[in-house]
């Protein structure tokens, strides 16, 4: 390599003496970063979804190479968002990817000190069983004047904004059809 | 001109503050008035400090403003707001009684409304009495349709008469002058002056302004009439249903806005029908003319088309007319059902199960212990999270562990821990703050036993309903004739998220065709819709929601991105973009107009009116429901058809807002007898200790004022932050902001460690010496304020105690949101003491803040005649 190439190579001379001023284009590219390919290129598929945070409502869209989310990114054609992430949307993809998730049910029986493993369609059907025996033990028919109630005060519920409007149509549907009025969001709070 | 109040845009909304700054940049005149200067103050033009809990007396002080040098957009507020309307000779204002509105009943701490009527209103007496109203947080309802007031009212043009509502509301902001704000707010004149003036000038037919706030504004025991003082100016300077103007509630999280209109919501229903109460509700009947008021003009008058038509979607095939589409399965409300009032019940034994969804009370909620001990004291508890988050492990790492509180060992609660799908492993819509609905696609599988809360509660209702298949029992046919046919696909029998969203949006029943629009429902059980506002989201059969036609390819408006509710509408009311006769206001304001030629309604975005009905439309005497509704009222879904100056009815703490101090301040109401607001939700529970002020002695041990908010890099109560290692490692700990004058008078150190006490809790940080916080002068004495922000807890990468567990509960009355924005404290150097000691440290506090049992503070305080001052401590 002749002086000249090599001081090329320097990004700080190509910057000053090249076309890309601010160096964040050509005058920072190296032989390295040239064999790179964006993981948004290698991509199998992409999703278009909306950052689960704040209620902005930015548009994202979801890389995906094997099964894996390997990227998720400010959708530009947003009118909302423009293509823009605040921190929390930028950090999506570690939120769905990160190893802390749980992922498998956990169970802790009264008065102990530990949690347990449990089976899903097991956890399933106990929890279909204390439903029904919390509502058959706490059941109102009619109130002191006669008039109907048809409810449960024995179950409650509390959750979630960042529930899809599908979600929240069905749980209220199922818990009104039970009875159990109890059931409340973030909205209210 | 844009004001920011309640909020801090840049940090808690970066996104949406890109557009404040694009309107900054075209000349936009940007005001950030908060306790704390942030990052939105930073990049507004103008900054102004306030005392937390007093935006009323600010807000109250513009109106008073406007009024006197009649600023006001006149030609708007006499055609489109109520300004003009004539109210009955018995209304008494807060002016004549210390603070109180007339109708006050000491009994129960509410209103008796009759007297707040409009003249000739007529016997239309709420349905409800209020304390029921309040209980059921009925104000909620109002989010899609106004308050009960049949047409016929009195109007006087010329604003002169002296019941005229311009006229009363003149004289009920009379004393809000810019010395009594900056008594109360601490906000010096020029300031406040600055702010009433660019306000005023961007107003009228070439100029508005918008407002924007957040849960700063809600979280108050006076919530609601922060944000109806702040329409109340808007609709004064003409700035509603107009471009450029409005007020815009940034809401705070991804489908909280969705969260309301389908509501989970103990006191909801579908489209903000009201769940049935049960003396006052016991019929469809009943429960119909409680919603539509007949006589009232509106769109609400259809009220009972919504009703069946969510019946029908609930019960299908066994909802028939004979049986009032199976009404009577509803459960009725006896009451308050809230989360607060559960939570209390849980700690006295009353509730045996327990879900959370994607929740976490434990960090998120008012009274941070009440909401573990309460957790403590289930039979049974379901959490479903992503995370193992506080709610889930209280009996094991909570706080009440070092007391005592909490043994493990004693502790019964059974806990279920289910795995939730993330955003990305399941497909539906979210509806953000502009009512707007952007559907997701599913990108991948979830891992493991992770699920979505559609499978678990499709197959919770499919289990449930199969072990009840045999019962002969009255009270499972609710379940057993539910409509719970959805198909399902996949390895775990995921149901169709768009089938629930066609069961939404709505269909015909005979042929399955999906309604385009809530006006194509029928009130004979031929239509089926599970959601009416949201009907047209399925329109012709497509998921409307998941367009994505780029913004480039479209106009500003992009009514091709997405769906909002009703009917696609992005600014709602916006017939009064146009003047009374449906020409355009101005050029540069132009957006909606009726067209001559074409005999409609037209413009950018879609007319927010009957499209045929002419501006000169008058309706006939006595008619009522949409044909009740005049060719130049914008406001559709109001009784009147008109913008709300003075609310004659149904915001239960008084037709117009008024300065009350926090349930827990350091300062007596420099403007009433009456301290805090007399109707506000009080729970007299050992465990709710309320801080003593003023008027009561003591208020001095607590003498600091603390309010909490949100960072950019956490989501409220952590549970989607503090365990992802980017967020955490940006902001890694609990801290505490002070001025540099508190951290003398405390002898804090800048990182060091300091605790803040309350009667219920106390909890250290980390100490941030700033001048974001500046001591404010209120009357002759300096308030000093602190800030933390509320999103750590005992899990996570990252850990620190808790905000919230300072708060005590109390609520607004009109929709029961918690008082969270804003209470007093004391201020300690040091790490906090532990375990026995903390207990006896909170004691300590009690007893010298004068009283060991639960304290509540009174409701009324309008005999203590000392207004202005607090001498007595
Ligand atoms: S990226 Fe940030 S601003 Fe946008 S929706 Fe998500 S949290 Fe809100």
């Amino acid at each position: 390599m002749g002086v000249r190439r090599w001081v090329e190579s320097w990004p700080l001379y190509r910057q000053l003496t090249g076309t890309d001023p601010l160096g964040r284009g050509a005058a920072a590219k190296s032989a390295g970063s040239l064999s790179l390919t964006a993981r948004t290129e290698t991509a199998d598929s992409m999703a278009r979804s909306v950052c689960p945070y704040c209620a902005v409502g930015c548009a994202q869209r979801v890389f995906v190479k094997d099964g894996q989310v390997t990227q998720i990114e400010g959708d530009p054609d947003s009118p909302i968002s423009r293509g823009r992430l605040c921190p929390k949307g930028a950090a999506s993809k570690s939120l769905v990817t990160s190893p802390f998730r749980q992922t498998t049910v956990r169970y802790r029986r009264p008065y102990s000190t530990q949690w347990e493993d449990l089976d899903l369609d097991t956890a399933m059907n106990m929890i279909a069983d204390r439903v029904l025996a919390a509502r058959d033990e706490t059941w109102e028919d009619v109130d002191d004047a006669g008039r109907p109630l048809n409810r449960t005060l024995g179950i409650s519920s509390l959750g979630g904004a960042t529930l899809d409007n599908e979600e929240n149509y069905l749980i209220k549907k199922l818990f009104t059809a039970m009875g159990a009025l109890q059931i409340e969001n973030q909205a209210r709070i | 001109m844009i004001v920011i109040q309640g909020s801090n845009m840049a940090e808690a909304h970066p996104v949406g503050f890109q557009w404040v700054m694009e309107a900054k940049r075209r000349g936009a005149k940007v005001f950030h008035v908060d306790p704390r200067f942030t990052r939105t103050s930073a990049l507004a033009d103008s900054y102004l400090p306030i005392r937390a809990g007093t935006d009323i007396a600010l807000l109250g002080g513009v109106v008073r403003y406007i009024l006197d040098n009649e600023l006001d957009f006149r030609e708007y507020v006499v055609s489109y707001t109520n300004a003009a309307t004539i109210v009955t000779e018995d209304y008494r204002d807060t002016e004549d009684l210390h603070g109180l509105f007339s109708g006050f009943k000491e009994e129960n701490a509410s209103y008796d409304q009759t007297s707040w009527r409009y003249e000739g209103q007529g016997q239309n007496v709420p349905p409800r009495d209020t304390e029921t109203q309040r209980e059921t947080a009925a104000g909620l309802e109002h989010e899609s349709h106004g308050a009960p007031v049949n047409g016929q009212t009195q109007r006087d043009e010329t604003l002169q008469h002296p019941r005229c509502v311009y006229q009363i509301l003149k004289r009920h902001y009379a004393r809000y002058t810019p010395e009594m704000v900056e008594r109360v707010c601490g906000i010096p004149q020029e300031k406040f002056l600055e702010l009433a003036e660019a306000w005023t000038r961007n107003s009228g037919r070439d100029r508005t302004g918008m407002l924007v706030y957040s849960v700063g504004w809600t979280q108050h025991s006076v919530g609601v009439q922060y944000i109806r003082t702040g329409a109340i100016i808007q609709l004064l300077l003409g700035n509603v249903g107009r471009p450029g103007g409005g007020v815009m509630a940034l809401r705070g999280h991804a489908s909280i806005q969705g969260s309301t209109d389908i509501p989970t919501l103990f006191n909801l229903l579908p489209g903000y029908l009201p769940m049935p109460h049960h003396a006052d509700h016991p019929t469809l009947d009943e429960w119909v003319d409680s919603i539509r008021h007949p006589g009232q003009k509106g769109f609400w008058g259809n009220a009972r088309t919504y009703g069946v038509n969510l019946l029908k979607a609930y019960w299908g095939d066994a909802a028939t007319a004979d049986n009032d589409y199976c009404y009577g399965y509803m459960p009725r409300m006896t009451g308050d059902h809230g989360t607060y009032q559960q939570v209390l019940d849980m700690i006295d034994g009353k509730i045996k199960g327990y879900f959370l969804l994607g929740q976490n009370p434990a960090v998120g909620s008012a009274h941070g212990r009440a909401q573990r001990l309460g957790m403590a004291n289930l039979d049974w508890l379901v959490v479903r999270d992503l995370f193992m988050i506080e709610s889930a492990t209280f009996w094991q790492n909570g706080p009440e562990i070092e007391t005592g509180e909490i043994v493990p060992e004693e502790c019964r609660t059974e806990v279920f821990f289910l795995p939730a799908a993330s955003h990305v492993e399941k497909e539906g819509s979210f509806t953000q703050t502009q009512r707007l609905l952007q559907w997701r696609e599913k990108a991948v599988e979830p891992p493991g036993d992770a699920r979505s809360e559609l499978w678990f509660f499709y197959h919770l209702g499919r289990i449930i309903r199969e072990r009840l298949a045999t019962s002969t029992r009255p009270r499972d046919r609710a379940l057993l004739d539910l409509n719970w046919n959805y198909p399902t696909h996949g390895p775990h029998a995921e149901p169709s998220a768009e089938s629930v969203l066609y069961e939404i949006n709505g269909y015909e029943v005979a042929s399955g065709r999906p309604l385009s629009s809530f006006t194509e429902m029928k009130d004979d059980g031929s239509t089926a819709g599970g959601c009416w506002i949201y009907t047209g989201v399925y329109e012709d059969g497509v998921n409307q929601a998941a367009r994505r036609k780029p913004a480039g390819e479209q106009s500003l408006v992009a009514l091709e991105w997405g769906w909002a509710w009703p009917a696609n509408r992005r600014i709602l009311y916006n017939r009064a973009s146009a003047d009374p006769d449906g020409n355009p206001w101005s050029e540069r304001k132009k957006y909606v107009w009726w067209d001559p030629q074409k005999a409609e309604w037209t413009g950018y975005d879609v007319p927010d009116f009957e499209k045929g009905k002419p501006p000169s439309y008058r309706p006939p005497v006595d008619s009522s429901g949409v044909a009740g509704i005049a060719g130049d009222d914008p406001f559709i879904l109001q009784g009147d058809g008109k913008g709300w100056l003075y609310a004659p009815t149904g915001v239960l703490d008084g037709p117009m807002p008024t300065h009350y101090e926090p349930v827990e301040s350091p300062v007596r109401n420099p403007l009433y007898r009456q301290q805090a607001n007399p109707t506000r939700k009080v729970y007299t529970h050992p465990i709710n200790t309320l801080n003593p002020s003023p008027p009561e002695p003591h208020s001095e041990v607590f003498p600091y004022v603390f309010t909490v908010s949100r960072l950019t890099e956490h989501h409220t109560a952590g549970g989607m932050s503090r365990m992802v290692r980017p967020l955490a490692e940006l902001q890694p700990e609990m801290f505490v902001e002070v001025s540099p004058e508190l951290a003398v008078e405390r002898g804090l150190d800048h990182l060091g460690w300091a605790y803040l006490v309350t009667t219920r809790a106390a909890i250290e940080a980390r100490v941030l010496v700033t001048d974001r916080l500046t001591p404010l002068r209120i009357e002759d004495r300096i308030i000093h304020q602190v800030w933390l922000p509320y999103h750590f807890g005992f899990e996570g990468l990252v850990t620190g105690e808790s905000a919230n567990d300072l708060f005590g509960i109390s609520l607004d009355p009109n929709v029961l949101i918690q008082e969270s924005k804003v209470g007093t404290c004391d201020v300690r150097a040091g790490r906090r003491p532990r375990g026995q000691e903390l207990l006896e440290l909170l004691v300590d506090y009690r007893r010298r803040s004068g009283d060991l049992g639960p304290h509540y503070p009174p409701q009324v305080t309008t005999d203590v005649a000392d207004s202005g001052r607090d001498r007595e401590v």
